[in-house]
């Protein structure tokens, strides 16, 4: 139709250069058409996503790990859905990036590589989810951890509550190293690297259900060079753990059930900071049951406590670190409290929430 | 209290601790019940049990409000939760109270809009930010918690709020002290009186408790020394042969109350002729009700709920363990078929019900101390 082929080819040409181009982000929100792995989805991942995290396989469905010899891999994933997805002291970016890495050194492994998984809700501002990423990409960075690979999904408006994360990470540890409740003996000691139940109090103060105003920050940190301190100081370590949801109370809880102990602790050497202790009171809750995001428990010989205290107080992180507690042969499955008064309690699991009493 | 700046202080504890031994010593075995679930709460936090004396023996009484609540309530609170446009506004340890079927925690997760608050005007910044919605508050509680109901509705109408309603459970300490009084088990040798209630209503009312009775009665604050303090006076008043009114709680508690916090329940509430009590059966002029003048804010009257009354299960020894007949761990079910996670009375559903306090404590051996040195 008066084209001739020379003007065919031409078109061509330009048609196949706008194909190839990348679709530009020119959306404000997330729209379903992000997660229908078309174009819109690699314009999403191309602006945003894979800039921030240097992803060199990002073209590839995976990434290939070089292992160190005589080390074992270990691996930990989880997903973080907290609300609101910010809060003084943290964020769920910061969350995601530092829960899985404390999930490793808890194990005794320095930390690697991480995958990180998003879902997120038709309708999530991309200026959100871009300052998410970066700050993801950023709280990596600091720990030296890299992000290798990952997905992103779309779920309809109502199906999520503006996005989820899940991150899963890989770490190495030298393959003789012994950790876990079967190492625990009577007469351990327990120590905590700080105060307790700070990140809970703090997202439920974000929350703003509660005319309360404190200023209790979230705790929420990385504590792999907390954990390399310690288990270079010299002292026996045992067992670790980091005390999240659940706090404290549940974790010695599991500690005490798997290793067939009993654990005592002690009120007076708890270390609580006096803002959550004093929201803790008004509300009904016990601190030993409030989540922390940047809190180390350990379980170390008693001979070489004092090393790890003072390697843990040496380190930004443990400067309030604290002898909670001991490992005993009485009351195995069993964790008691010597209250301030001298009384004792069993600190029980919890069986849902902590829900606030009413009077 | 003057005595001690430190509520909490274990020197003045011990004082008091070396007092109840001398008084207690060639005394026979002897059962206080602390009738508020706030004092039981308050002995297991602080671990006050253990430091005292063997022949004295702490019973838990009914005063917490979740316990008491029976299965039919809840089922018509689910009933009210479950109408079209209804939210419904409960505290946090209401939700796994048992029903018939099911609790508020499952109603919620089968779709009812069912919201934990921490304070009725939180539920009355709801009906105003949602005037599309019935806002229904489920209240419970004695007469610590009914003013504030009450405000709630004067401050309803006050502001022409025509979508907030209230369920009210809110219930009486003195005919509940008095059919515990009246059971034909009763054992006990005196009471360490609710001081929150006493706040509200005075210390007057318990008066009849020690005069017509004959068991004593001091009128407790919840700090641990409150508490050690009270069993102190208790005991006296048994060594010296005294049966007295006390009032311990002196520094929250007046003869007459809080005439203005009086007045609001009066105004906005009436007595029930009868309410049913989890354990307790029905107990005359026990609970309160909506005067008629405020009818438009009954949330039972609005949506005329079934008000079948359920049966305490039969395995269920609630009843007995709220009058202090038997231990927690003698009832039949204790630790068994009824434990925290699945509990059948609803003792064991709030962490103030004695069962779930004991289910906590009593089934641990008591540990010779290992002293831990401070590192």
């Amino acid at each position: 139709m008066g084209h001739d082929a020379a003007d065919r080819e031409r078109l061509h040409a330009r048609i196949e250069v706008w194909r190839r181009r990348p679709m530009r982000l020119h959306d404000e929100v997330i729209t379903s058409e992000h997660g229908a792995g078309g174009k819109a989805s690699q314009a999403l991942l191309n602006s945003v996503v894979f800039p921030a995290f240097e992803m060199a396989g990002a073209a590839m469905d995976g990434a290939v790990l070089q292992a160190t010899p005589r080390h074992d891999l270990v691996m930990s994933t989880d997903s973080f859905v907290v609300t609101p997805r910010r809060f003084p002291g943290g964020s769920i970016a910061r969350l995601a990036v530092n829960g899985t890495i404390n999930d490793l050194a808890v194990m005794g492994a320095v930390p690697h590589w991480l995958s990180i998984a998003f879902v997120l809700e038709e309708g999530l501002p991309i200026d959100e989810f871009r300052d998410t990423v970066a700050e993801i990409a950023l709280a990596a960075a600091e720990a030296g951890v890299g992000i290798v690979t990952g997905d992103t999904k779309v779920v309809g408006r109502g199906a999520a509550d503006g996005f989820y994360v899940t991150t899963t990470g890989i770490g190495m540890r030298p393959d003789d190293m012994k950790l876990g409740p079967s190492e625990v003996r009577p007469g351990d000691v327990v120590l905590v690297s700080g105060n307790i139940g700070d990140h809970g109090i703090a997202v439920l103060q974000a929350r703003g259900e509660l005319d309360l105003v404190s200023d209790v920050s979230s705790d929420c940190a990385a504590l792999h060079t907390l954990v390399r301190d310690l288990l270079t100081s010299g002292a026996e370590v045992h067992w670790m753990r980091d005390p999240t949801r659940g706090g404290v109370a549940s974790s010695m809880n599991e500690l005490a059930m798997d290793a067939e102990l009993g654990v005592r602790l002690i009120e007076a050497q708890i270390p609580v900071s006096r803002p959550a202790n004093g929201v803790c009171e008004l509300l009904g809750l016990d601190p030993l049951y409030v989540a922390n995001e940047g809190k180390l428990l350990a379980v170390v010989s008693s001979e070489t406590a004092d090393k790890a205290l003072t390697a843990l107080k040496g380190h930004e992180l443990g400067r309030n670190s604290s002898v909670i507690g001991v490992i005993t042969s009485e009351n195995p499955g069993i964790v008691v409290l010597e209250t301030l008064f001298g009384g004792t309690r069993v600190v029980d699991m919890l069986v849902g929430d902590p829900l606030p009493r009413i009077c | 209290m003057s005595q001690f700046t430190n509520l909490r202080d274990p020197v003045a504890a011990r004082k008091v601790l070396a007092r109840i031994a001398e008084l207690a010593t060639g005394q026979p075995h002897r059962k206080f019940m602390e009738i508020c679930g706030g004092h039981t709460h308050s002995i297991y936090r602080h671990g006050l049990e253990e430091l005292l004396p063997q022949n004295i023996e702490l019973v838990h009484g009914p005063g917490c409000p979740v316990c008491v609540i029976p299965m039919g309530r809840i089922d018509d609170a689910i009933y009210i939760a479950s109408q079209p446009n209804v939210t419904f506004c409960c505290f946090g340890d209401m939700l796994r109270v048992p029903g018939g079927k099911l609790n508020l925690l499952e109603a919620r997760a089968r779709g009812a809009d069912i919201r934990v608050v921490y304070s009725p005007m939180d539920v009355l910044a709801i009906a105003e930010g949602e005037p599309h919605r019935d806002v229904v508050f489920l209240a419970v509680g004695f007469e610590t918690t009914t003013p504030s109901t009450a405000v709630t509705v004067l401050e309803a109408r006050r502001r022409k709020l025509s979508n907030y309603f209230v369920m009210s459970n809110h219930i009486r300490i003195i005919p509940a002290i008095k059919a515990i009084l009246n059971s034909k088990d009763l054992d006990l040798d005196g009471f360490i009186g609710p001081g929150h209630v006493g706040t509200v209503i005075g210390n007057h009312p318990y008066e009849f408790v020690a005069s017509e009775y004959g068991k004593p009665f001091v009128t407790a604050g919840f700090e641990p020394l409150d508490i050690l303090e009270s069993v102190m006076r208790l005991l006296a008043q048994k060594a010296n042969g005294r049966c007295e009114l006390e009032n311990q709680y002196t520094r929250a508690v007046r003869d007459a109350g809080n005439p203005v916090a009086i007045e609001v329940i009066d105004k906005v509430f009436t007595v029930r002729p009868h309410f049913q009590w989890r354990g307790l059966g029905s107990i005359e002029h026990s609970a309160l009700m909506f005067r008629d003048e405020f009818a438009e804010f009954d949330a039972e009257r609005r949506y005329s709920v079934p008000g079948v009354q359920i049966a305490d299960p039969k395995a269920c020894q609630c009843g007995e363990v709220l009058r202090g007949a038997i231990r927690p761990w003698e009832c039949k079910v204790f630790g068994t078929a009824c434990t925290p996670e699945t509990p059948i009375g609803t003792c064991m559903v709030s962490s103030e019900g004695a069962c779930a306090a004991y289910y906590n404590y009593g089934r641990f051996n008591k540990a010779p101390r290992i002293p831990v040195k401070a590192v």
